[in-house]
């Protein structure tokens, strides 16, 4: 066995690397990998889209109209059949509630609610929270200084107060809701994507791309956005479950979704008032919502390993 | 030869609670067409607060362009509002920078990171600039350019980022290069390697350098000019050959004999006594002073600041009589 000692000159001269024939796999391939790997945040990210599944094609499938009253089969087990006027019988699988209406086609209408409300709310408060906090971290100074100063105004507002006023003022309605939610979720997102910036702001490749002459707007879309998303996506796969706990409080309060909508939150509102008697109305609710929110805190996790810098490479 | 870039008493200050930090105080250089032009000096010097400025990179506030001009192709770089800046930058004046494992954006592929600035300043379409881009790479002597060009920063070496970032500063064939401490971070050999690249690509395009450095030793091999810098201030400044054989300031001899190799074996390596004076609280006279052995600070200026004066051809010095070895010219 002989080793080739490298020629003197392969000092100055660059020695050909060994270099992988394929294309380069970028930070976010290498997280989808390390994503994979982690079998709970699978298992539950599945979960997650049967249950999405489930509230938004479910209806057509029961077959019951979530707003059909039945007096005769009033908060009847699950299990319980009923014959239909055309002498068909079809069952309640998960029974019914105290004004006949089938439980599962009401989980299901409540679990479109929720989620919409889970995921629009957080897409708003992802939206504003980014743009501003970029903005504030990237420029700094004063700017960054009267923009916080709104944020912790802001912050100290009192949710609930800040709902009931909103409701009192103009009425209730679900568009309401979104924005309430929305108003108070953003500042949290604001401020992580703040700290994020101002630590990435000081980085080389950021002075970098100000000496290749890119503009302020260029750097923050192309260079500072993109390296900050990691974080922030994890930040709002945690803020779902919070807004859909948020939802479920405020229609619990009777402030939220008014009836005959439904959403997760008034079923188990419904729920809990009959517990005694129809314990059912109250768990399959409840099953329902803490399994999703068990799930998006497991994807969340899941998500925060994969996309951790400090467990990656380099 | 005409000079490229003309810079006469540039002064930036940075305004802290602590007080008014004169980071850079009166500094005038000149940079010739195909030359290259050192700035040495120790950490927080200004060497590098000179060159971030000429391109309106420091940040503002706390820091503030406070006099001078800077003569870059008619126009002065510090007058310029950003918009015309922003055109000069990355296609007639380029800079690389120290840290090759950070001036890379980790997200992007390597080659939309190069091809951004012919993008950007030639408008070219995405397939005739990521070929040039190639072409770039193989320049920089990185093998198989084309699948690199594919890559992310984190799949590369140091001593390649930092060919990468060479060949983005060289792309738009700017007139200047600024590289500010370019091989710091760097590998011995791989220091010795980029330096190769960056003199064999200057003889070849024909640019104007700027090199910021601490290390004499590198401004030895590549600059033809070498500025000596202290306390925000020029302290020296001669062709490289006169400057290592008859340094005349204190400073730069000082300089000198902190070089390892210049030192016997077995010896304690020398160090400068002292530590750079707190800009924000300069002494009057002459910067250099308390670092002076005690016979010395007796001769230094303490009322007044040392001017600089040509000591003999085309070598200046600050005329501090403490300081300046060989007698004042004038």
């Amino acid at each position: 066995m002989s080793t080739v000692l490298p020629a003197a000159d392969s000092l100055t001269t660059p020695s050909p690397l060994p270099v992988p024939a394929r294309a380069g796999r970028s930070l976010w391939q290498d997280a989808w990998a390390r994503l994979r790997k982690n079998h709970l945040a699978v298992v539950c990210g599945v979960v997650l889209i049967a249950i999405v599944l489930i509230c938004f094609i479910g209806p057509f499938l029961t077959g019951w109209n979530p707003e059909t009253t039945n007096l005769a089969l009033k908060a009847s087990p699950p299990g319980t059949a009923e014959t239909l006027t055309d002498g068909s019988v079809r069952t309640h699988l998960l029974g019914t509630d105290t004004l006949g209406r089938d439980l599962l086609t009401r989980i299901m209408r409540g679990g479109q609610v929720s989620l919409m409300v889970g995921m629009v709310a957080t897409g708003v408060a992802l939206l504003i929270g980014v743009a501003y906090g970029a903005a504030a971290g990237y420029l700094g100074g004063r700017t960054d200084a009267v923009m916080m100063r709104a944020v912790d105004v802001l912050y100290a507002l009192p949710f609930m107060i800040f709902v009931i006023l909103l409701t009192t003022m103009f009425g209730k309605s679900m568009l309401l809701m979104y924005i309430a939610i929305g108003a108070v979720e953003w500042l949290t997102m604001s401020r992580i994507v703040r700290a994020q910036v101002q630590g990435l702001a000081r980085q080389e490749f950021v002075d970098a791309a100000r000496s290749l002459g890119l503009s302020t707007a260029v750097i923050l879309r192309r260079h500072i956005i993109p390296n900050v998303l990691g974080p922030v996506i994890v930040y709002a796969t945690l803020t779902v479950p919070a807004v859909m706990l948020l939802e479920a409080a405020l229609s619990f309060l009777g402030l939220g979704v008014q009836p005959p909508d439904s959403s997760w939150g008034t079923l188990i509102d419904d729920g809990a008032t009959n517990m005694e008697t129809s314990v059912w109305l109250l768990a399959w609710p409840a099953a329902f919502f803490s399994v999703t929110l068990f799930c998006l805190n497991f994807v969340g996790d899941g998500l925060r390993d994969a996309l951790d810098v400090r467990s990656g490479k380099d | 030869m005409s000079a490229v870039l003309d810079v006469k008493d540039l002064q930036v200050s940075f305004h802290t609670r602590n007080g008014v930090v004169r980071a850079v105080d009166k500094v005038s250089l000149k940079v010739e067409a195909g030359q290259t032009v050192g700035i040495v000096g120790e950490s927080g010097s200004g060497k590098s607060v000179t060159c971030y400025s000429l391109l309106g990179l420091i940040p503002s506030p706390p820091g503030k362009i406070e006099g001078g001009s800077a003569m870059f192709g008619g126009m002065d770089l510090l007058k310029l509002p950003e918009k015309e800046l922003q055109k000069v930058r990355g296609s007639r004046i380029s800079m690389i920078f120290q840290d090759p494992m950070t001036s890379l954006n980790p997200f992007l592929k390597i080659g939309t990171q190069l091809v951004e600035p012919l993008r950007l300043h030639k408008g070219m379409d995405k397939a005739a600039a990521w070929k040039q881009g190639i072409e770039a790479l193989k320049e920089v002597g990185i093998p198989e350019a084309a699948t690199r060009m594919d890559q992310y920063p984190h799949e590369f070496s140091g001593g390649m980022r930092q060919r990468v970032m060479i060949a983005m500063a060289l792309i738009t064939r700017p007139e200047l290069l600024i590289a500010d401490e370019p091989t710091t971070a760097l590998d011995v050999t791989i220091q010795q390697q980029v330096l190769d690249l960056i003199k064999d690509l200057q003889k070849r395009l024909g640019i104007a350098v700027v090199f910021i450095t601490h290390d004499l030793a590198v401004v030895h091999e590549v600059c033809d000019v070498v500025n000596v810098m202290y306390a925000g201030r020029l302290v020296e400044s001669a062709p490289a050959a006169e400057l290592f054989a008859h340094p005349r300031h204190a400073y730069t001899r000082a300089l000198m004999r902190s070089i390892p190799a210049l030192q016997k074996k077995g010896e304690p390596l020398y160090t400068i006594p002292g530590l750079p004076p707190d800009l924000s609280h300069l002494p009057a006279g002459c910067s250099f002073r308390p670092r002076q052995t005690p016979d010395r600070q007796l001769l230094c200026l303490r009322d007044q600041r040392p001017p600089l004066v040509e000591v003999s051809p085309g070598h200046w010095a600050q005329a501090c009589p403490g300081c300046v070895e060989g007698g004042i010219l004038s």
